[in-house]
């Protein structure tokens, strides 16, 4: 029986684009070295990540210990980005800062694309109630504007780290679905998905090495700007009241603590913020240079 | 066309009802006893308990529940706010005016702003102009609105003291807020109004209308932007999503009543019909919405229909 050893050795490769060979990978390589909003981006996203890293080798001060003497000091040399109404110095807080928002961000797109893609690919290849079913539920969580999905999850899970990377991950699942479904859903009567299926290929099979591989570009470039959506709305909800509570160092909720001391202290609530907005935008231009490289097609 | 209404209308009845079911839902799904919710956290006896729970008909059948909430909700009544025992309806209503108000501004200034910034930078493709409003439209999508406002009172209430800061009445206390919230969407659209127009400006129709010695700008006016806006309109009815949920943070900041900071203070509070209320409420008011806006593409554009 040579069919099974053929089958063993190179399934589907008679056109998958997927599996077009090494070529491709370095050519798409080449192109996200030549972006330079890519090479930019992912330079600052490195450096971020990075100093949140290196936290306790770099922060000058204890992000927690409060000191009354040294409450609301400008920006200076001892303190690079003053203190906070605690005394607590704010450079020392945003770097800590950055290992509550980061994983935010990334745990929370984990779980979107995991549930996401698995709902997608059932929904796109199974059809029939199946796919009713899954679609149904994405229209459920999508008639949620904004954050209000997430809101709502957190009003009966109660505000926590885990909580809010629960909320996120589940508000962000329906764009996961949709992608994987409809690249299914054009791919499942393609010549290498029926070959796959005509050599006796099982569904799970087909589905993870035939067709997933071919929604892995569109959703390493959704992922990455989910990323920077789910560090927004993971900090608005901190912002909010409803994240990470002080004195744990978020930037959500050191922008909160910020606000009420606008006018005496503006550095208070700048520097976080600026945080924030330097992590999105480093993770968005990562997103578009990846998406130009990776994918063509959804350029803007 | 009565039949494309007729349909959207019909897939919007499922929708609904998964939101009343969540938001039923809700008060079930918190940890521990529901009547734990409506005690506060005063300490309960099993007697207290039993009647709480036969007061607020929590010892009914979970099916019959639902239908009891429901059928109530139909009718308006979304129960009564257990900090301010008022009727729900009533407190969402109070400050909804509020709520539309500043969504609706922000969603004129994301289009004003988009729209004229996506056309300027397809107009001077390729020149510092063009980079310069790509560059501005990446860091407005990149800010957090609760930034953004931050550093619009800094400057334009402390520094310039043009517009106060917080509060609600009047048109100078709604250009901060509505500008803050606007901004990211504003800036979402001039990067689709650009790409769009710079399709757009290379098709066949276009280079005709510039052949035959039309003045450029009428060019640009008449025939190219008409086309280009079509995805442009479809994206401002997405954009009002964003917009409803970055109506919770902005109503924060600038300490306006709304909506949003309604349902935040609830779920501060632990008010569970409040929270059911509004996230019902701003649930349906989202799909009827979004139904308008579908169905008002299908009026525009004829396309739409026969898909």
């Amino acid at each position: 029986m040579s069919a099974p050893a053929i089958a063993r050795t190179r399934p589907g490769s008679l056109t998958s684009p997927a599996l077009a060979g090494e070529r491709r990978a370095t050519q798409v390589l080449a192109r996200i070295i030549h972006s330079r909003s890519a090479v930019f981006g992912g330079s600052l996203l490195a450096l971020v990540i990075l100093a949140a890293l290196a936290a306790p080798l770099i922060s000058p001060y204890d992000p927690i210990k409060t000191n009354q003497r040294l409450s609301l000091e400008a920006p200076s040399l001892a303190h690079l980005m003053g203190t906070d109404r605690f005394g607590r110095d704010i450079f020392s807080r945003v770097v800590w800062a950055g290992q509550a928002s980061l994983p935010i961000g990334l745990v929370s797109v984990a779980i979107g694309v995991v549930v996401g893609v698995t709902l997608g690919l059932l929904a796109g290849y199974y059809g029939g109630w199946v796919d009713a079913v899954s679609m149904r539920l994405v229209d459920l969580l999508l008639a949620f504007p904004g954050i209000l999905l997430a809101l709502a999850i957190i009003a009966i899970l109660g505000g926590s780290l885990t909580n809010l990377m629960i909320a996120v991950g589940i508000a962000a699942i329906p764009e996961y679905v949709r992608i994987t479904r409809g690249t299914v859903l054009s791919l499942k009567q393609r010549e290498f998905v029926l070959a796959a299926r005509v050599i006796g290929c099982r569904g799970a099979a087909i589905m993870l090495r035939h067709i997933l591989p071919n929604v892995v570009a569109p959703l390493i470039v959704l992922a990455t700007l989910g990323m920077a959506a789910a560090i927004i709305t993971g900090s608005a909800l901190s912002f909010l009241g409803l994240g990470i509570k002080p004195p744990t160092p978020e930037w959500g909720n050191m922008l909160a603590e910020g606000r009420e001391f606008l006018q005496r202290a503006p550095w208070v609530a700048f520097f976080p913020g600026a945080a924030i907005m330097l992590t999105v935008l480093s993770i968005n231009l990562l997103g578009d240079g990846l998406r130009d490289a990776l994918d063509p097609r959804m350029r803007m | 066309m009565t039949a494309y209404i007729t349909q959207r209308l019909l897939q919007a009845v499922p929708v609904l009802v998964g939101i009343s079911v969540l938001s039923f839902l809700m008060l079930h799904l918190v940890p521990g006893d529901p009547v734990q919710i409506f005690a506060g956290d005063k300490p309960l006896t099993p007697q207290r308990a039993a009647e709480l729970r036969h007061a607020y008909g929590l010892d009914r059948p979970l099916v019959v529940q639902y239908w009891d909430y429901a059928s109530h909700a139909m009718r308006g009544d979304l129960g009564i706010g257990l900090r301010s025992q008022r009727p729900v309806l009533d407190s969402i209503l109070e400050v909804l005016p509020g709520t539309a108000q500043l969504t609706l501004a922000a969603l004129l200034i994301a289009a004003v702003l988009g729209i004229s910034l996506g056309i300027v930078a397809a107009v001077a493709h390729g020149t510092w102009l063009d980079t310069a409003v790509m560059a501005v439209a990446m860091l407005g999508i990149s800010t957090p609105v609760f930034y953004s406002a931050l550093l619009l009172i800094l400057f334009f209430s402390f520094t310039l003291a043009w517009f106060p800061a917080t509060g609600q009445g009047g048109a100078e206390r709604l250009v901060l807020p509505a500008t803050a919230l606007g901004l990211s969407s504003a800036a979402v659209l001039a990067r689709l109004v650009r790409s769009s127009m710079l399709d757009v400006l290379h098709q066949e129709y276009v280079v005709t209308a510039r052949a035959k010695g039309l003045a450029p700008s009428l060019v640009l006016l008449r025939h190219a932007l008409k086309n280009a806006l079509i995805p442009a309109v479809t994206m401002l009815g997405l954009q009002l999503g964003a917009l409803l949920g970055g109506a919770v943070v902005t109503e924060t900041i600038f300490s306006r009543p709304g909506v949003g900071r309604l349902a935040v203070d609830a779920i501060l509070n632990r008010d569970f019909p409040l929270v059911q209320g509004t996230v019902l409420f701003a649930a349906t008011t989202y799909v009827l919405v979004n139904l308008a806006v579908d169905v008002s593409y299908a009026i525009i554009d004829p396309r739409i229909r026969y898909r």
